[in-house]
């Protein structure tokens, strides 16, 4: 099935079995990530001078979207720092697998959890506060700490990563990008597992703990329910685990359709639109009503942000799901909400190539403020490694523009070519459905060119 | 014709049509070149006019005038910029030559939305986004040709 598995490679799988290598990123990832916190409290308050925002959405956020989730999937969640104190408490040990058992109170999270719908509020909460997240320091260290302490919180109280399952905004989108990626983490034989007596990968073993995703990895067939947190290559007794190269998108040729993942699609797709109408348009009046949070213009901006995201682009799209609906050749009798949900799948390759064109514009644009942060972080007249007063100088040309136009018509083909696919499968006419996407790509093109 | 035939001329037939967006220059338009000279308030954050207009081979000379606090205006592209204090407007002048869309940037850090302060300098007629609009609709087109058929 077009599947090769990189554990092939004996340095790789050595490495990744290994507990210090993930380990000493997250470490590092974990301070880098107290410091952003640290400088964006006691830091200069101008944005663009700390290194909490720079860090975070320049850097950061830069590697996560243009590389790290198209590639890898949830690669960021493997060495996220934010779960690393909850898994400590739950654990009572950094890195040796402590006979696989777990503490805290480790109850199961209520039913009414078990959805991605938290997540989708916690990303809506976000990003109708984003201007002042992405601008503010303090704005940022106080989103970055109330992250963190919820983690802990809920870890300590439920079982396993109930915060990255049901409410990490980030881990959210990562999630839904994840189906795009080259690669997953699965099971080499599924009939080893059915045979299995341990089911150690679930469980747990004196040689890793049980999923903390709460995931069987021999039920796995997409990548956003893996955190691929590498507990089952440890802890699984057959050597079944298997991290393979696969065809892009290659979790959407059989779509999840549901509803709360739609929604963070159209969600993801809302806000990539905004943000480019409001950072990179030329209307000061939106960017300061998006920014005086708490004022009339700002409420304003906050619900036309949420009518977009949540009425008007589904709205539409579920205009076009049953016009296509019609169009197909044979009709199987299925619920209008299923067609809709499965619909939505082509909104992933279309959201994550608009949020990759979107960054482009800004991130490239700002990059230099990176020289200026490492040698002065907090902004106090620092100068560490003499690149504190960098000018300002734009790493942006006629290229910028010529990868974005391409990330966004691969972003239209990706949509249009699940559309195909699933629409095969689950009688719908691809064509209404590669409409909208396309309609809103050249949307898209006409806010960033 | 065989299915596989005729996929293969489709796509032939695309990758045509994309390499004819992309590569046919524009038009040249017989434009005299002339000088412009236009006038730009800069505010937190907003450049207005937001979008100035030229055509390949004119002057422009822009002055740019602060309203509130000290800005810059740094045109992508041609690398010059200026910066103005308020009640201090400053101009300068460069040649316009290639055609497309430039950004205009704020460079001077002005306030929390700094970064974000932009405006657009097309030269000639905007190409650009057409040519982005052609070739997203000759990706959408190619999608069938990348689906193997189910072999269900
Ligand atoms: S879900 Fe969120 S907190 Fe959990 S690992 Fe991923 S990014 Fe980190
Ligand atoms: S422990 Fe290994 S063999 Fe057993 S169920 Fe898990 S993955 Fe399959
Ligand atoms: S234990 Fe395995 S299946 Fe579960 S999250 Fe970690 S890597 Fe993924
Ligand atoms: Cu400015």
């Amino acid at each position: 099935m077009n599947r090769v598995s990189l554990l092939q490679i004996p340095w790789l799988k050595a490495a990744l079995k290994n507990r210090w290598p993930q380990f000493t990123i997250s470490a590092l990832l974990m301070a880098g990530f107290v410091f952003a916190i640290v400088a964006g409290l006691v830091g200069t308050p101008v944005g663009s001078r700390n290194f909490g925002i720079i860090a975070v959405w320049i850097a950061w956020w830069a590697i996560l979207i243009l590389a790290v989730v198209p590639v890898t999937g949830r690669g960021w969640c493997s060495v996220c720092p934010i779960p690393m104190a909850g898994d400590f408490l739950q654990r009572r040990s950094l890195l040796g697998p402590n006979g696989g058992r777990t503490r805290g109170l480790n109850l199961r999270l209520p039913k009414l959890f078990r959805n991605i719908w938290w997540q989708n509020a916690a990303f809506a909460l976000m990003a109708i506060f984003s201007a002042a997240i992405l601008t503010n320091p303090r704005v940022t260290a106080l989103a970055l700490i109330i992250m963190l302490v919820a983690a802990i919180g809920m870890s300590a109280v439920f079982e396993r990563r109930s915060f990255c399952k049901s409410v990490c905004p980030v881990g959210g989108f990562i999630g839904l990008y994840s189906q795009v990626a080259p690669l997953e983490l699965r099971v080499a034989d599924a009939a080893a597992c059915a045979s299995c007596a341990s089911k150690a990968c679930y469980n747990g073993s004196e040689a890793g703990y049980g999923c903390p995703w709460g995931t069987f990895p021999a039920g796995l067939t997409r990548n956003p329910a893996c955190g691929l947190c590498l507990e089952c290559l440890r802890s699984c007794p057959n050597d079944n685990i298997v991290l393979n190269l696969r065809p892009f998108a290659a979790d959407l040729e059989k779509p999840a359709a549901r509803l709360d993942e739609a929604f963070k699609a159209f969600l993801m797709l809302g806000a990539a639109l905004v943000y480019a109408a409001v950072f990179l348009g030329p209307w000061g009046n939106l960017k300061v009503a998006a920014l005086a949070a708490g004022t009339w213009p700002w409420l304003g901006y906050a619900a036309a942000f949420l009518l977009i995201c949540l009425a008007l682009l589904p709205g539409l799209f579920w205009v076009a799901v049953r016009l296509a609906k019609r169009m197909a050749p044979a009709k199987p009798h299925t619920a209008r909400r299923h067609d809709f949900a499965q619909a939505a799948a082509a909104l992933v390759p279309l959201g994550l190539a608009f949020w990759a064109a979107f960054s482009l514009s800004f991130v490239f644009a700002n990059g230099s403020y990176l020289l200026n942060v490492l040698s002065d972080p907090l902004g106090w007249g620092w100068d560490l490694f003499g690149t504190a007063g960098a000018v300002w100088s734009p790493l942006y040309g006629s290229w910028t523009v010529a990868v974005q136009v391409g990330v966004l018509a691969l972003g239209a083909f990706g949509a249009a070519r699940v559309a195909q696919r699933a629409g095969a499968r689950g009688g719908l006419h691809p064509l209404p459905v590669s409409g909208y996407s396309l309609a809103l790509t050249v949307v898209m093109m006409g806010l960033l060119l | 014709m065989n299915l596989r035939r005729k996929k293969l001329w489709m796509t032939v037939t695309l990758a045509v049509l994309a390499a004819a967006v992309i590569l046919i220059p524009a038009p040249a338009l017989a434009a005299n070149p002339i000088e412009r000279f236009v006038m730009v308030e800069a505010s937190q954050y907003a450049f207005t006019p937001a979008t100035l207009h030229a055509n390949p081979g004119d002057t422009v000379t822009i002055e740019l005038h602060s309203a509130d606090v000290a800005h810059g205006i740094y045109v992508e592209g041609y690398g010059v910029s200026a910066e103005a204090q308020p009640g201090q407007p400053v101009a300068f002048t460069f040649v316009v030559t290639e055609s497309g869309v430039f950004r205009l940037r704020c460079s001077i850090t002005c306030g929390a939305l700094h970064p974000f302060m932009l405006g657009r300098l097309t030269v000639g007629p905007n190409w650009t986004l057409a040519r982005a609009a052609a070739l997203a609709g000759l990706a959408v087109l190619a999608a069938p040709l990348a689906v193997r058929r189910e072999t269900a």
